[in-house]
């Protein structure tokens, strides 16, 4: 313990002297060490919302089946008997060296049969998050291009309409046109077969993909098309335009650079509005990842695994917006004169 | 302009432009039907009818559903509470999110430090992972789920209203009012609160909205309100396996979500736009104030 204390202040003494030379620096050091301020307050509120509430967990485990020396096993299991802050503090030691406990459910070490599920959601994420990014992205320049004309409205009517539904309605919606009723094109069920990776049969990550990307799709869509006619109105892109360079070399090279940093936290949003997606689109489909598992976990009332899972997608949550919020510092202008 | 006509000015003028005339025709059809349903089902709702997904006939003009009740009572039925469900999640969270957000804003140093800092950690959590996080071990309990979407709302809320707020306090009235002598709480209350209420009432849509999406996903996973009774959220699910026999029981119910959150966010967006005065969405509103977009289910 003692030398993990000294290891950090010699970092944060590093932080120091680096803060002092480089202000940009010194600002992604304050947004880590925010990052891991909430990380540690997330898991007191994960830690008192599934084991410190006065509905006893063990009870809940058991549920009609409880007799009293099931229970006392339960509670052994969960470290239920001892005082609240030693039992967080015996969960957290082991959160820190890699021990999420045991399921209750089938006795299975939580790291290991949730591991794998992590890249199963990791890649449905990721390939979701980019397909979503390109085609929104894409229409929101076409959009912007041709600013008040048909497909200006239409598609952001359609954005409207898409922000406000829930994705199992998107979910269904498709699994009815391209799965069961209209067309029977795709599978409407996505299980990754033990031993093989999601990757392997592409036809059944279609629909979830597509779920997902059409849910983050509005965002980025009208992020896009509002940075570029904003830009569009600037004198600069004004002055492109006098030199003779054509509306789409203007549009491509000049006005959309600019619109960079705002994207960049659209992104990031959008991934995070994929770490609860997940969720229910997993669950419709049947996919085996960390959403699927987290349903399952809460309707068998598995304690470690929710806590294991709700931490990953929460730690995910604070990665992903120091991550944007760095990039956007880089990339904006003002900041990069203060270097 | 006085405060509270702010409010209500705006939704006038929202319901007066042909996009907010028509997401509000079609939220008080879809209430309408979710409101007086339970009063004219033709069928009992929770009872087994007709065949294990027959296909529709006069009878029953939606067919049965996966244990044989009737589709179309059970469309009538399944409504109301998802509605006042959210209704009560919405109250709770935008009333809680206002609180914290003017105190924030008006406290300033010490309190709104450590109130944004809870709010950042409540922003940790996707709003469907939180529901699920509460309801784990405590149980699907109606109340509960109300509670849990509540709360989830309020941090969103709080920092939507905290950036008005903001301003709001820098200005002479509020100075001046402070320097007459009044209490905190009534400054807030009374001055504060008024001039922030064109905000309030687009969080209140939005808020509206996200809960109806909460709540029926939550049933969908089956960890909303419990079966037997009637709701459109586990009808889907109850009968997603019986989509070839007869897909009305999947269909309808789909679609009547999908019309009151569509109508609802027209609405909202026509809200957004008459409180700014300008031609701005919704989400563009909320992300010039500082918010992220909705981090939802």
């Amino acid at each position: 313990m003692s030398t993990g204390t000294a290891v950090a202040e010699r970092g944060l003494i590093r932080l120091q002297r680096l803060g002092r030379t480089h202000p940009v620096l010194r600002l992604v050091a304050v947004r880590i060490l925010l990052g891991v301020l909430t990380l540690w307050l997330v898991s007191i509120v994960i830690f008192a919302a599934t084991q410190a509430l006065p509905g006893n967990a063990a009870n809940a485990v058991l549920g009609q089946s409880a007799t009293p020396e099931l229970l006392r096993a339960v509670e052994r299991q969960l470290h239920l008997d001892e005082p609240l802050s030693q039992q967080y503090l015996s969960w957290i030691g082991g959160v820190l060296h890699g021990d999420f406990g045991t399921s209750l459910a089938n006795g299975e070490p939580v790291s290991e049969f949730i591991g794998p599920r992590i890249l199963n959601s990791a890649v449905l994420v990721l390939v979701a998050g980019v397909i979503g990014t390109l085609i929104s992205g894409a229409l929101g320049v076409l959009a912007a291009a041709r600013r008040d004309g048909w497909f200006d409205h239409l598609s952001s009517v359609v954005a409207l309409a898409i922000t406000a539904v829930p994705e199992f309605v998107v979910a269904i919606a498709l699994v009815i046109l391209f799965a069961v009723v209209v067309l029977h094109w795709l599978p409407a069920v996505s299980a990754v077969p033990p031993g093989s990776q999601p990757w392997d049969d592409l036809n059944a990550l279609i629909l979830p993909v597509a779920t997902l990307a059409i849910v983050i799709a509005p965002y980025f869509f009208r992020m896009v098309r509002g940075a570029l006619i904003e830009v569009l109105e600037a004198d600069y892109v004004e002055t492109a335009e006098l030199q003779g360079l054509s509306r789409r070399r203007v549009l491509l090279f000049h006005a959309l650079p600019n619109a960079v940093p705002p994207m960049i936290q659209v992104i990031g949003l959008n991934l995070l509005y994929l770490a609860g997606g997940i969720v229910v689109v997993e669950y419709v489909f049947n996919y085996p990842g960390l959403g699927a598992a987290l349903v399952e976990a809460v309707t068998n009332r598995d304690v470690p695994v929710i806590q294991f899972i709700v931490l990953v997608l929460t730690a995910f949550y604070v990665v992903v917006n120091i991550t944007t919020d760095v990039i956007a510092l880089l990339f904006s202008p003002r900041r990069r004169g203060t270097r | 302009m006085s405060g509270r006509r702010q409010g209500l000015a705006v939704l006038v003028a929202a319901a007066r432009t042909q996009r907010g005339a028509v997401g509000l025709v079609i939220v008080a059809a879809v209430v309408l039907l979710a409101v007086a349903g339970p009063l004219v089902v033709p069928h009992p709702p929770t009872e087994s009818v007709t065949g294990t997904f027959a296909e529709p006939s006069s009878a029953f003009p939606l067919g049965g559903d996966n244990i044989g009740r009737d589709v179309l009572s059970r469309v009538l039925a399944g409504g109301w509470l998802l509605l006042v469900m959210a209704a009560a999640a919405t109250a709770i969270g935008v009333g809680g999110g206002v609180i914290l957000g003017i105190a924030a804003a008006y406290r300033g140093r010490l309190t709104d430090g450590l109130l944004m800092r809870a709010v950042d950690v409540l922003l940790a959590f996707p709003q469907l992972v939180f529901a699920l996080l509460l309801v784990s071990v405590l149980g699907s309990h109606g109340w509960l789920i109300v509670l849990a979407v509540g709360i989830s709302h309020a941090p969103q809320v709080a920092r939507v209203v905290r950036a008005t707020a903001l301003e709001i306090c820098e200005r002479d009235f509020v100075r001046s009012v402070e320097l007459m002598g009044t209490p905190a709480r009534r400054v807030m209350t009374g001055e504060v609160l008024p001039n922030v209420t064109s905000v309030v009432t687009v969080e209140l849509g939005l808020r509206f909205t996200w809960s109806i999406l909460i709540i029926a996903s939550l049933s969908f996973l089956g960890l909303g309100i419990q079966p037997p009774e009637a709701n459109w959220g586990l009808m889907i699910n109850e009968n997603r396996i019986g989509l070839v026999s007869n897909p009305w029981a999947v269909v309808v119910p789909t679609a009547l979500i999908a019309i009151i959150t569509i109508g609802l966010n027209t609405f909202t967006d026509a809200i957004a736009r008459a409180s700014l005065g300008v031609e701005r969405p919704a989400e563009e509103a909320a992300l010039a104030a500082g918010t992220p977009l909705e981090l939802a289910s």
